[in-house]
């Protein structure tokens, strides 16, 4: 059997990677992209863990996640194409007019 | 005597003020007359107190048991009155008018009153005409209140202010720089003295808990012979005298002080500020008659100043420095006088020196004066068909000088010589030196003379054209001095002791106390030395000769006499200067540019840069937070996430 610190290992670097994509990356859609792939390591996580603790609530949570996630992008998507729609290009830098 | 006597301060500190301070407003005969006229003002009040001296009895004018030194002793106000745990202090504001005194205020205001008339012509032309007599009259008052000043804290007020209007005075030209240097140096010098009195104050203060001269003089009469006491306070008064009247080693200021105008030099530097040092140690016979060592280092200053200060004079050029170094040397024939017992003859010499010295300075004055301002006697000569009436006056005062009997000059210098021999043991080299000082003095007076009033003229021609005898107010003053120059003698000869029976009350009052601390004869006592006068004449035939022979035909390119070496040693006066230079001004110098650049500069100036400089920095640093950048912001974010994770499992 696969142990279960695999799986978290596993998860860590994906967290990890999309930490590190929110941080380093400009276009907005990649952006977005290493959210979920955040969010995926975290449910990875809750999974590995209720399989463990022999529990349902770890993968109930999952459900939650995933929800949450998809109406996140909606909202997310729909800033970016505005913003696309009024400066013609998506670069996470060019938006600083919060400056000050 | 108490209801004038106020008046000598008040006259001259009202000239001060109202020529100081509406002087510009006024016109050169409303100036002249305020500043001579508080002085002329305070000449008759001398006279007058004087005159009633003279009514007095001298059992009346000292008396050392009580608390006053006899009726010209009041106090005018009662200022410090306290008791101070097992002692007491108490300073009063008073004035004390004996003969001493009185001898010192007609020349303060006697030579003065000259001098500031002969003010009138010689500055007529400068547009500071009135700051002049303004300060000249600050002078007076200073110099007077240093003599009527009954306790010694007065006497230093007036010691200090006479150091000012010295300051003032030789910087009076101002936008000169050599000027300034030389008030500084002055000023400088002067405060160093001013250490020493102020520090045998302190001593006295301590001891006995007064200041005023009764007290101090009645209690230290009760000292044995050579305390230390006594002598400390005698040698730091005499660090003060050494320094006002330039004798070694503090001397250095007094040739420089010629950048003032040609009345200052006169008044100041000859007549006046230079013999308080002999004043102050003759009011304090008291003290140096207790302490061998004391007056021993007064003479040994005073005959050493002289004889340095004469070879130095006999290599001048200027006019004015010849004269300085004269005085410095004159001076300190009175130094060693005071030095070996006979105030009264050191007195004596400073009232003839002061008719002579100054007659002199007016002189030199008058030669500046008619040659637009040049000063060097090697472009000079031939004045005296030119100048006929400042020939003659200088002539005088050059015989008065030398020695020449009977002009007053004579009597005086005869009398200190003769009380140097009188004394015996080492005090011969005193004597030595006071008769090579004198020889000196013949020489370089007349060689002075020469070059300047007679051979050819070496003058440059456009100077030439406008050679004039002085004016009127100029010429007077000149020849009142040069009748006192000549018959002032008289007040002091073998046989008619006016001035030494004048002066008895103030210093034989010691054998009263039935004690003869100094075993040397007074005045009155010394016989006339047929041997000492034949060697002067012979002297003064020599060095007179000596100098028409060499300087008859002008000036020699260098004392071709002296070997090169000798030159240069007595053209750097003994390269004092150098010495100083490298003791005193090249160490402070460097402490002052090091305390400005890494004190100052580096670490004062760079802690308050360096809190400005820490607090932009900060600010730099902080500049993300409000950049409107949003990568910054999630970073922040993260950083925060691993920071709590990391705090969270560290407790573990």
């Amino acid at each position: 059997m696969v142990s279960t610190s695999a799986y978290l290992v596993v998860g860590a670097i994906l967290f990890s990677l999309g930490a590190l994509g929110v941080l380093i990356r400009r276009n907005p859609i990649v952006i977005f992209m290493s959210i979920e792939m955040m969010l995926n390591a975290a449910n990875l996580t809750f999974v590995a863990l209720s399989r463990q603790l022999h529990s349902m609530d770890g993968q109930i949570f999952v459900f939650f996640v995933m929800t949450v996630a998809a109406a996140e992008v909606v909202i997310g998507l729909a800033i970016i194409v505005s913003i696309f729609r009024t400066r013609n290009e998506v670069d996470v830098d060019t938006v600083n007019s919060m400056k000050g | 005597m108490q209801n004038y006597a106020w008046l000598l301060l008040a006259l001259p500190l009202a000239g001060f003020a109202l020529n100081g301070a509406i002087g510009r407003r006024l016109s050169k005969n409303a100036i002249a007359w305020i500043g001579c006229g508080s002085v002329g003002l305070s000449l008759v009040v001398s006279v007058i107190a004087y005159l009633q001296l003279l009514s007095w009895r001298p059992e009346q004018m000292v008396d050392l048991g009580s608390s006053t030194l006899g009726k010209g002793d009041f106090t005018y106000y009662n200022w410090v009155t306290s008791l101070v745990g097992a002692g007491t202090l108490k300073i009063d504001f008073g004035m004390l008018i004996d003969p001493l005194t009185a001898v010192m205020l007609l020349v303060i205001t006697g030579v003065g009153f000259l001098i500031h008339v002969y003010s009138i012509g010689y500055m007529r032309d400068d547009p500071d005409y009135s700051r002049f007599f303004a300060y000249m009259n600050l002078f007076i008052f200073s110099m007077v209140m240093l003599v009527v000043a009954n306790n010694f804290l007065f006497l230093l007020v007036g010691w200090g202010l006479v150091g000012l209007s010295s300051y003032l005075l030789i910087g009076f030209w101002y936008m000169r720089k050599t000027a300034v240097l030389a008030a500084r140096k002055a000023l400088i010098m002067n405060i160093i003295g001013d250490v020493g009195i102020m520090l045998a104050i302190f001593l006295m203060v301590r001891q006995w808990g007064f200041v005023d001269y009764a007290h101090v003089f009645a209690k230290a009469a009760t000292y044995k012979s050579g305390d230390p006491i006594i002598t400390a306070i005698c040698l730091l008064l005499l660090l003060g005298a050494v320094a006002k009247s330039a004798q070694l080693p503090l001397h250095t200021w007094l040739p420089d002080a010629m950048e003032g105008p040609t009345p200052v030099s006169a008044l100041i530097h000859a007549a006046t500020m230079v013999t308080a040092g002999v004043y102050l140690i003759a009011r304090c016979h008291v003290l140096y008659d207790l302490s061998p060592v004391s007056a021993g280092i007064v003479a040994g200053i005073g005959a050493s100043t002289a004889l340095l200060a004469a070879t130095i004079a006999v290599v001048q050029n200027d006019i004015k420095r010849v004269l300085a170094y004269s005085t410095m040397s004159q001076i300190g024939y009175m130094f060693l006088a005071v030095g070996v017992g006979a105030y009264a003859s050191g007195m004596f010499h400073l009232v003839t020196h002061a008719f002579f010295k100054a007659l002199l300075f007016m002189g030199a004055g008058s030669v500046i004066h008619a040659m637009g301002g040049e000063q060097d006697i090697r472009k000079m000569g031939a004045l005296g068909k030119r100048l006929p009436q400042t020939y003659v006056l200088f002539t005088l005062g050059v015989l008065a000088i030398a020695g020449v009997p009977p002009l007053s000059g004579f009597w005086s210098k005869d009398e200190i010589l003769a009380h140097a021999w009188a004394w015996g043991d080492w005090h011969i080299a005193l004597w030595a030196m006071g008769v090579g000082t004198a020889g000196l003095t013949v020489f370089y007076m007349f060689r002075l003379g020469y070059l300047t009033f007679l051979g050819s003229s070496r003058v440059e021609r456009d100077v030439a054209a406008h050679i004039h005898e002085a004016p009127l107010s100029m010429t007077a003053p000149m020849s009142v001095l040069g009748i006192l120059a000549v018959l002032g003698g008289f007040i002091q000869v073998p046989g008619f002791t006016q001035l030494n029976d004048w002066l008895t009350p103030v210093f034989g009052t010691f054998s009263n106390a039935g004690r003869n601390f100094i075993a040397n004869p007074r005045s009155a006592d010394v016989p006339f030395e047929w041997g000492a006068f034949a060697i002067l004449m012979v002297l003064i035939v020599v060095a007179f000769s000596a100098a028409r022979t060499l300087y008859q035909a002008g000036p020699r390119p260098k004392l071709s006499v002296v070997p090169a070496p000798v030159y240069t040693f007595l053209v750097e006066k003994w390269y004092f200067d150098r010495l100083y230079e490298l003791l005193f001004e090249r160490p402070v110098y460097w402490l002052s540019r090091f305390t400005w650049a890494r004190l100052d500069r580096g670490f004062i100036d760079g802690l308050v840069n360096g809190v400005a400089r820490g607090i932009a920095t900060t600010s730099n640093d902080l500049r993300p937070a409000e950049s409107g950048f949003v990568r910054t912001y999630a970073m922040a974010l993260v950083a925060g996430v691993v920071l709590i994770l990391v705090l969270a499992i560290g407790q573990r």
